[in-house]
């Protein structure tokens, strides 16, 4: 039988390095939710590994009293699967940034998600590169003004979302940066979740990219500018609760309920555990309401499950029990 | 039919090498691996080169569309697989115009007279046929229908097909060559019932086809007499035929078993890595995992994550695939895991030459990454001591807790040679540096105080959560450390570990005399070339000229300035324009280098190798 799991605090999951981002950054929300959520996963201390790449996002692992290792640009997914394949016992976190995911890092991060090895990502998204000191990153507006776009970037955005369920990702969470309630208990969720869970968050960067987010996620509009939505619920928002999602040809339309003879019913229920993943494509690019929460969450098998079920056949169908077994089989022979 | 009552004379001779040509789909390179696996069977010492053309189906008939085999069999000791070939078989024109080069003159080719159409001249870019225009009159050609004899010998069998038919004239080809080196054919018979259980009928077809070539050559005045070669005197044991990347690849299966670790393979598919991973991926009943990775970066990422987690883990990549991963393999250095990276060398710059071999990644391998991140540095030899170097690699790794690169190349990866098989039992212990548990004053960066190494705490262990990464260490507790003197201390700690692995490797031993006029130094591949042509010297009297071959490139062995001193003269021969020599001078400034390089993505020939050593005693 499993040894029980200890009960921790999240001060357990604190290293004793002194933390050492911007003051107001949401970083200290996600490293807070983080640590909050890691005893109520049900998970060792010493099974959690944190992975990252370069950049603010990825000093993260430094903060967790895990193991964890930080890596080299765009490549913590890839060392990730390495470690999980070796170890599939081990609570696997990659720690990613917008530019070390979706830059540098694009092919990796297309793969892992492709792969579905059961490893949880968190992308730290501040549509802006802060450790290099602010240029523009693959998911800065056209016209944001940067660094290194004076006079206004050029380069269209990757969407996230858009480009994970592109990629086959089984799992996609967005949150925003400051409603660390709801982030904790998505990482929780995400921890559960067998495959590859991809949660990004909206995190606000306040010194070269103050405000990205604040248009939706300010305390004073957030109820009516965002959807959070939960799976087998209506998608319905609104201080009031009276906005809500219904599918108008091939579009989602904001309805108001009690107008024009719209009720509750009317609005779409989230399913997340749909294969097909249309109506997640379109909840993730929309802009008004911002949806977050788990909008996709469909189980498959994962690449760990394919691969022990092979080498479990491979190795029952084998004579070889020793690598001798293997040397001295086939066209061997003798000098004497 | 000639009766066959009265025997030819039986000649007997110390090795020869022969070529086997053909179009792509003429199964040349099965036909050299029977006649070779046979020999070996029988006692010969071989050695074997296949050569391939690039494109998968190149158009039949064409010049680059040539796929040839070439098999050395002795009685002697066998070191490469030859240069120019006493016996040429080309089953097309296009085989024989780009091999006829290599034939000795006065020697013995055999063509398919039947494939020597007007079309397959032409495609050959033949403008008269060399079977009639004299062209070929410095060889003595044996001219068979072999297509026409093939068909004639299985219009009885039933149930083939015309492909099928046409397909065994290699077949023909092998009986013939069966019989002129006195071979048995009991070998390649079992080989057919074996691959064709279900197929009865090719079974019996190229059965057939095999004794008819056979038969054929016995009976055919123009072969007057057959070739005996006797049985080499090998090391009593048992072995088997093994080409260099499998035994690279089962190098590291041993090394897992004896270390009591899983291995794991990251890596991506690149000519001519490739064979390691095809070989390692059929092994899952070892445990072994492998991952076929997005790209090179992913697949050295992936070990360096397997490592972490406590594995045995490499990776497997040729030039370009090692600039890519540079980056990533400083990364390993820098947080001191174990991890093997084995580089297949090809001829460069770029993409250069893919299927050539050449050894000029030797730079690349001991300072292609930012930074001062020296790195294990060793290279196999031969086909079949890949096995051994690959199972160092993975020793020196585990034990010194710093990465290796292992150097082969094309030439010795996709060449075969016996293997006098290895039991795990009789390699020697590797000893890891795992912490189990949790204990008093554990720091992750703490050292063994002989060789340097740090502990490897594997997650999993209560107690022993740490952090590593990129950026520099704490020198004990591997935290971000921006402190100017443990920055120079941990950076002539990480040199000084990667020095201490002189302690752990053997001294170089010269061959053919401890001292004299002449030293030939080689590394890597080339030691079958080196070795062949300084022992044809002191067999001719030359025994002033010894031999060193290198293995250990970083560190190299403790001794290697005290035998240099030993000699007059020292020359270093490289299949690139001068790497090592650049290492030797760095480390062994006391002495003058001579040179001998070629850059052409070939091997050394025997010939070229021999002069220039005689020019210089």
């Amino acid at each position: 039988m499993e040894a029980a799991v200890k009960e921790y605090t999240y001060k357990d999951f604190a290293s004793d390095q002194e933390v050492r981002w911007c003051p107001g950054c949401d970083d200290y929300v996600i490293l807070r939710s983080m640590q909050k959520a890691l005893p109520e996963m049900g998970v060792k201390k010493e099974d959690v590994v944190f992975i990252s790449g370069i950049g603010c996002s990825s000093r993260f692992p430094y903060y967790m009293d895990t193991y964890g290792m930080h890596g080299i640009h765009g490549r913590a997914p890839a060392i990730a699967t390495g470690l999980k394949l070796t170890n599939p016992d081990l609570s696997v976190w990659v720690i990613t940034g917008d530019g070390d995911s979706m830059a540098i890092g694009g092919n990796h991060f297309i793969h892992v998600l492709r792969r579905n090895i059961d490893l949880n990502i968190v992308l730290f998204n501040n549509e802006i590169y802060g450790l290099t000191k602010g240029q523009f990153s693959p998911t800065s507006l056209v016209g944001q003004k940067t660094k290194s776009s004076p006079y206004g970037n050029t380069q269209p955005p990757f969407s996230a979302g858009e480009l994970a369920l592109g990629a086959h990702a089984r799992f996609f969470g967005r949150i925003s940066g400051n409603t660390p309630k709801e982030m904790t208990q998505i990482f929780i969720d995400a921890e559960k979740f067998k495959g590859t869970s991809l949660i990004e968050v909206l995190q606000n960067c306040p010194i070269f990219n103050d405000g990205a987010y604040s248009k939706f996620n300010d305390k004073a509009v957030r109820e009516d500018r965002m959807l959070f939505v939960e799976h087998g619920k209506p998608m319905i928002f609104g201080k009031e609760r009276n906005k809500g999602l219904v599918l108008n040809g091939l579009k989602l339309e904001v309805v108001t309920i009690g107008e024009n003879g719209v009720t509750e019913t009317d609005i779409l229920v989230h399913d997340a555990k749909e294969q097909d993943p249309t109506l997640h494509q379109m909840l993730v690019r929309m802009e008004y309401p911002m949806v977050t929460g788990i909008i996709r969450a469909f189980d498959d098998v994962t690449l760990e499950e394919r691969e022990d079920a092979l080498t479990a056949q491979v190795k029952s169908d084998s004579n070889f029990k020793k690598t001798d077994d293997l040397f001295f089989s086939g066209d061997i022979y003798n000098v004497f | 039919m000639i009766a066959t009552t009265e025997k030819k004379k039986q000649k007997v001779i110390d090795a020869v090498i022969i070529r086997f040509v053909g179009d792509s789909g003429d199964g040349m390179q099965l036909t050299g691996t029977q006649f070779s696996d046979t020999s070996a069977m029988f006692g010969n010492d071989v050695a074997t080169f296949p050569n391939y053309p690039a494109e998968i189906r190149a158009p039949q008939g064409s010049l680059y569309g040539v796929s040839g085999f070439q098999v050395h069999i002795g009685s002697v000791e066998i070191n490469t697989p030859g240069d120019d070939v006493d016996l040429l078989v080309a089953m097309n024109p296009a085989g024989l115009k780009t091999n006829l080069h290599a034939l000795k003159p006065g020697h013995t080719v055999i063509v398919d007279t039947d494939s020597f159409t007007k079309k397959n001249l032409e495609k050959a870019l033949y403008d008269s046929n060399p079977l009639e225009d004299g062209s070929l009159e410095n060889y003595r050609v044996i001219e068979v229908a072999m297509t026409s004899l093939t068909k004639e010998a299985l219009k009885e069998v039933e149930g083939l097909d015309n492909k099928t038919i046409t397909r065994s004239k290699n077949m023909f080809a092998l009986g013939m060559v069966y019989w002129m080196y006195g071979r048995s054919r009991e070998y390649t018979t079992e080989f057919f019932n074996k691959k064709f259980k279900k197929k009865p009928e090719v079974i019996e077809a190229n059965t057939k086809v095999l004794n008819a070539g056979f038969y054929f050559a016995e009976t055919l005045e123009l072969i007057p007499n057959a070739y005996t070669i006797a049985p080499a005197k090998m090391a009593p044991g048992t072995y088997r035929i093994i080409m260099g990347n499998q035994a690279t690849a089962w190098g590291f299966l041993a090394a897992a078993e004896k270390s009591g670790l899983e291995l794991f393979l990251g890596s991506y598919p690149i000519t001519p890595a490739s064979n390691i991973l095809h070989e390692l991926v059929k092994h899952k009943h070892f445990g072994v995992k492998t991952l076929q990775a997005e790209d090179e970066i992913a697949g050295i990422s992936s070990a360096i994550g397997a490592s972490f987690a406590g594995d045995l883990a490499i990776t497997t990549t040729s030039g370009p695939g090692l600039a890519l991963k540079a980056e990533a393999l400083g990364l390993a250095m820098m947080i001191e895991l174990p991890l093997v990276i084995v580089d297949v060398q090809r001829g460069g710059p770029s993409t250069g030459l893919p299927t050539k071999t050449e050894q000029s990644d030797l730079l690349q391998a001991m300072y292609g990454r930012n930074g001062e991140s020296p790195i294990i540095v060793i290279a196999a030899s031969t086909p079949s001591n890949c096995f051994e170097y690959a199972y160092e690699a993975a020793k020196l790794t585990i034990e010194h807790m710093t990465p290796v690169l292992l150097l082969t190349d094309g030439y010795i990866a996709n060449g075969s040679a016996p293997w006098k098989i290895k039991s795990v039992a009789s390699m020697p212990e590797i000893k890891n540096n795992i912490i189990k548990e949790a204990e008093e004053d554990w720091h992750p960066y703490n050292r063994d105080k002989d060789t340097l190494a740090r502990n490897w705490a594997i997650p999993g262990v209560p107690g022993l959560e740490h952090r590593v990464g990129g950026l520099e260490k704490d020198r004990v507790s591997g935290n971000v450390s921006y402190v100017p003197e443990n920055h120079e201390y941990m950076t002539k700690i990480r040199a000084e570990k990667v020095k201490r692995v002189q302690n752990y490797i053997p001294e170089i031993v010269p061959e053919f005399t401890e001292e004299g006029d002449l030293l030939v130094v080689g590394w890597g591949g080339t030691y079958g070339s080196l070795h062949s042509a300084v022992k044809e010297l002191n067999e001719e009297g030359y025994n002033n000229i010894g031999f060193a071959h290198f293995n250990y490139i970083n560190p190299l062995p403790k001794n290697t300035s005290e035998v240099f001193s030993k000699y007059k003269k020292i020359i270093v021969c490289e299949l690139n324009s001068g790497q090592f020599v650049k290492v030797l001078k760095i480390n062994c400034s006391e002495f003058n280098f001579l040179q001998f390089n070629k850059i052409q993505g070939l091997p050394f020939a025997n010939n070229e190798l021999v002069e220039k050593f005689k020019s210089l005693v």
